[in-house]
């Protein structure tokens, strides 16, 4: 079957269950944080912790650790870290929330077309989403006031994995609203081979 | 025999006839039969944490020390009746008013708060022996939060203080008489009539642990010395020890020390808190006093060998032992028994209407533990430890069966160095002590540390109680000068680490820089102060000369251990601010002139930085000054 005839197919239902249950885990995702940042030191063996959640920024020990990182920050001139300067956490939330609408117009209407854009949509929506990260990591590391006590070199903090800056050792990952991103692009993906096998797709 | 014969045999005769360097059962760590073992059940490594917290008595320092078991290490003192410059206590208007113009205190018996008969970790309550107080510890913040007191009519609050069963009452008793209410004059010659004793209850709120004076009996002008609360079946009752019962005055180690037997005063503290509800007695110096007539029925007094310190409780609350310190022995009474005289009016006379029971009614035996008797404490086995001030040691006994085999009760003595007074045992005060640990608190040190001159610290030596003898475990040295002490498992306690930010209600708290300022009013300057690594905003505060000054102060830290200090040279202001603190100090800029204030208590690499200008402008100089500057 060719693919422009392949999109206009309807899902099977068990493709639908798995659109909807995608489209759920999106929602999920916004009680759940999407990174998580901690700095380790001599002195600070417990850690110093932050979360950041698609829509705010949460410190470690009932936040207070948001300050504790400002604080060190302030000596090598660097912003205040503030859930402000994340413009796009106004309406990331909104986002999902359109993207799980979407999902259930999938499963209601279930055309593999409409599977197909909301796949795309997603995952550009995760791309744009880790992009917009990165840039504000980069923001805050270039920066810096030029009066600040201790001058350091501008620097980006890790994206993902562990970088040693200072006496700190800093470790970026995922968290889980970010894993069920990563889930919901899989699913998608999933179902549409699935489906693209069992019409006996062929590419152009 | 030859003459090389000779010479050897006088030479060992010689010898032998020789007084030995040391006594023959002296000698460092004599006691420790195996060092090794020892130091490996002490030792708590790096980052490790101690299994019990030993809240020890500072006595006249006016302070309470806290170190942690098995390693005894000291970790904090927590200042209670005395400015204390390391955490800024007596400096801030606070404390200052908590202190009440004194800068000391004696500080006794600590007594962790309870519930049905065992520490609930909630507060420890000390006694002043020296200014008739006594104060509450939160455990929450291990913070001083209130000084009763002077308590009225009381004088040297000794016996103190001891709490009842579920802390409902702290029950203190007066060691000096005095004619009442205090500030009367009677002379000396009339001590036997117009002197009196006090004892009282000092009501706790359950919620808050809000202390208030509740009621006193007068008393004959004995010297009340220690105290015990019952439990289970005694639960309403408490005992305190007395001396000079012979009303004398003068020289009282002779002129006190006649009598072969002083006495135990018994009281029914919840019948004399009905008493006081119901309007008996008077009021005097603001405080319901009730007579012990007042009182038939629930007060007794019952003898007891010879100017007795400690009475203690069994931890069933069955039986009270009297410590002798006067006399080799400690007298056991079977509270059952106290009882059944009690009712039976089976007494031998009064004194000034308090009925004496007949003694050998009450007594169930007299155990020989040794020279010296000061105080006993209980484990959790069925044994009692009792300090032997003239022996130097601590004996370990059976409590029972009293069946006449007095001296068979005693199973194990191990000598201290030097002198020791009270002893504690992990939770020896309460319905079920933890065992397994006992400290003795030694009132003589010398030489077992390195010497520091003429004056010297104490000693406090753990000991091993497990099994049925006593094995010597660690000696550490403490300033001047435990009397008694309380041992709480660690699990018990749940301090906080910083004063979360919501909690603080002071209304000149603030969280930001931007809110920190100085505003005058009239002669008035009253500035918010924030401090924060590494530095105060404002940095420069401008008075005239003359001014009252108030600076209140936020630490806006949220971090553990992040403390910091404001210290003004030469103006004698010295505020120490914990984690999401808030202190105000008030003074007047007397002195003209520019003075620094700093960060005392370093916090950062950039703690040095943290300092900025006290500038007191002369009284008619150019304009007028009131300002803050620069961040």
């Amino acid at each position: 079957m060719p693919v422009t005839r392949w999109l206009e197919q309807v899902l099977s239902p068990r493709a639908r269950l798995a659109v909807l249950g995608a489209g759920a885990c999106l929602l999920v995702a916004i009680l759940f944080p999407l990174w998580h940042i901690t700095m380790f030191a001599n002195q600070f063996p417990e850690g110093i912790r932050l979360s950041i959640y698609s829509y705010k920024l949460v410190g470690g020990k009932d936040g207070a650790d948001l300050q504790a990182i400002n604080i060190l920050n302030h000596y090598i001139g660097m912003h205040d870290i503030a859930a402000a300067d994340f413009v796009e956490m106004r309406f990331i939330p909104f986002a999902l929330g359109a993207f799980f609408l979407l999902a259930l117009r999938t499963t209601v209407f279930a055309r593999v077309r409409d599977l197909v854009d909301l796949a795309v949509l997603v995952s550009y929506f995760a791309a744009f989403s880790f992009g917009v990260f990165w840039f504000r990591m980069y923001t805050y590391g270039h920066h810096l006031d030029p009066e600040a006590p201790i001058k350091v070199a501008p620097f980006t903090p890790p994206l993902l994995g562990h970088q040693h800056i200072a006496n700190f050792d800093v470790y970026s990952t995922p968290g889980a609203g970010s894993l069920l991103l990563g889930v919901v692009v899989l699913i998608f993906a999933a179902v549409l081979a699935l489906e693209a096998r069992k019409h006996g797709v062929k590419t152009p | 025999m030859t003459v090389r014969h000779w010479i050897a045999l006088a030479s060992a005769a010689l010898v032998g006839a020789c007084t030995p360097s040391r006594a023959p059962s002296s000698g460092q760590n004599s006691q420790l039969a195996d060092v090794r073992d020892a130091a490996m059940r002490t030792y708590v490594a790096p980052g490790k944490l101690d299994d019990y917290y030993l809240f020890y008595s500072g006595g006249h320092s006016g302070n309470v020390y806290v170190a942690g078991i098995p390693s005894m290490r000291h970790i904090i003192t927590i200042p209670v009746f005395t400015p204390y410059p390391a955490t800024g206590y007596g400096f801030d208007e606070d404390s200052k008013a908590m202190l009440g113009g004194y800068t000391w205190g004696d500080v006794h018996h600590p007594a962790l708060s309870k519930t049905k008969g065992d520490y609930d970790g909630r507060w420890l309550f000390v006694n002043d022996n020296a200014n008739n107080r006594l104060a509450r510890i939160d455990l929450r913040d291990f913070k001083t939060k209130q000084i009763l007191g002077p308590i009225p009519n009381s004088s040297g609050n000794h016996g103190s203080a001891f709490l009842t069963e579920n802390s409902e009452y702290a029950l203190v008793a007066s060691r000096f008489s005095i004619p009442l209410p205090r500030g009367t004059y009677a002379p000396l010659s009339d001590y036997a009539t117009k002197y009196h004793g006090v004892v009282s209850g000092i009501r706790i709120d359950s919620a808050t642990g809000t202390m208030s004076v509740g009621w006193q009996i007068v008393t004959p002008p004995f010297d009340w010395d220690l105290a015990s609360t019952g439990r289970d079946s005694s639960r309403d009752w408490v005992v305190w020890t007395s001396y000079n019962t012979e009303r004398a005055t003068g020289r009282l180690e002779v002129a006190a020390s006649q009598r072969e037997r002083d006495y135990m005063i018994f009281v029914n503290w919840r019948n004399a808190t009905a008493a006081a509800a119901a309007g008996k007695g008077r009021m005097l110096d603001g405080v319901r006093v009730l007579d012990p007539r007042d009182l038939a029925g629930s007060i007794f007094l019952v003898p007891c060998a010879k100017s007795p310190h400690g009475a203690d409780f069994s931890p069933d609350g069955r039986y009270v032992m009297c410590n002798g310190k006067l006399a080799p022995y400690v007298t056991v009474f079977d509270f059952q028994k106290f009882l059944s005289a009690a009712q039976t009016h089976d007494t031998v006379g009064n004194e000034d209407g308090i009925p004496v029971l007949r003694y050998e009614s009450v007594r169930v035996a007299e155990v020989p533990v040794g020279l010296g008797p000061l105080h006993t404490q209980f484990d959790d086995q069925g044994y009692a430890y009792t300090s032997l001030f003239v022996e130097s040691a601590v004996a370990k006994w059976k409590v029972g069966p009293f069946d006449g085999h007095d001296s068979s009760l005693v199973v194990a003595k191990i000598p201290v160095h030097y002198s020791v007074g009270h002893l504690v045992v992990a939770g020896g005060d309460t319905r079920h002590p933890y065992g397994k640990y006992l400290v003795s608190m030694n009132k003589l040190s010398k030489g077992q540390h390195l010497d520091i001159g003429p004056s010297q610290p104490e000693s406090s030596e753990l000991i091993d109680i497990t099994g049925t003898g006593m094995t010597e475990l660690y000696e550490a040295f403490t300033e001047p000068e435990p009397h008694f002490a309380q041992i709480a498992a660690a699990s018990l306690l749940h301090p906080i680490e910083v004063y979360p930010k919501e909690e603080n209600k002071d209304p000149n708290a603030i969280w930001a820089a931007s809110d920190a300022k100085v505003t005058r009013r009239g002669n008035v300057v009253e500035v918010k102060l924030y401090a924060i690594r590494s530095y105060f905003a404002p940095n420069a505060i401008e008075v005239n000369q003359g001014d009252s000054v108030i600076i209140h102060v936020t630490n806006a830290e949220q971090e553990r251990d992040m403390l910091h200090g404001f210290g003004i040279a030469s103006y004698n202001i010295n505020l120490v601010l914990d984690p999401g603190e808030t202190k105000t100090v008030a003074f007047r800029a007397g002195k003209t002139g520019v003075y620094p204030f700093y960060c005392t208590n370093f916090c950062s690499a950039m703690h040095q930085e943290m300092q900025g200008y006290l500038l007191v402008k002369p009284r008619g100089g150019a304009g007028a000054a009131a300002s803050g500057g620069g961040r």
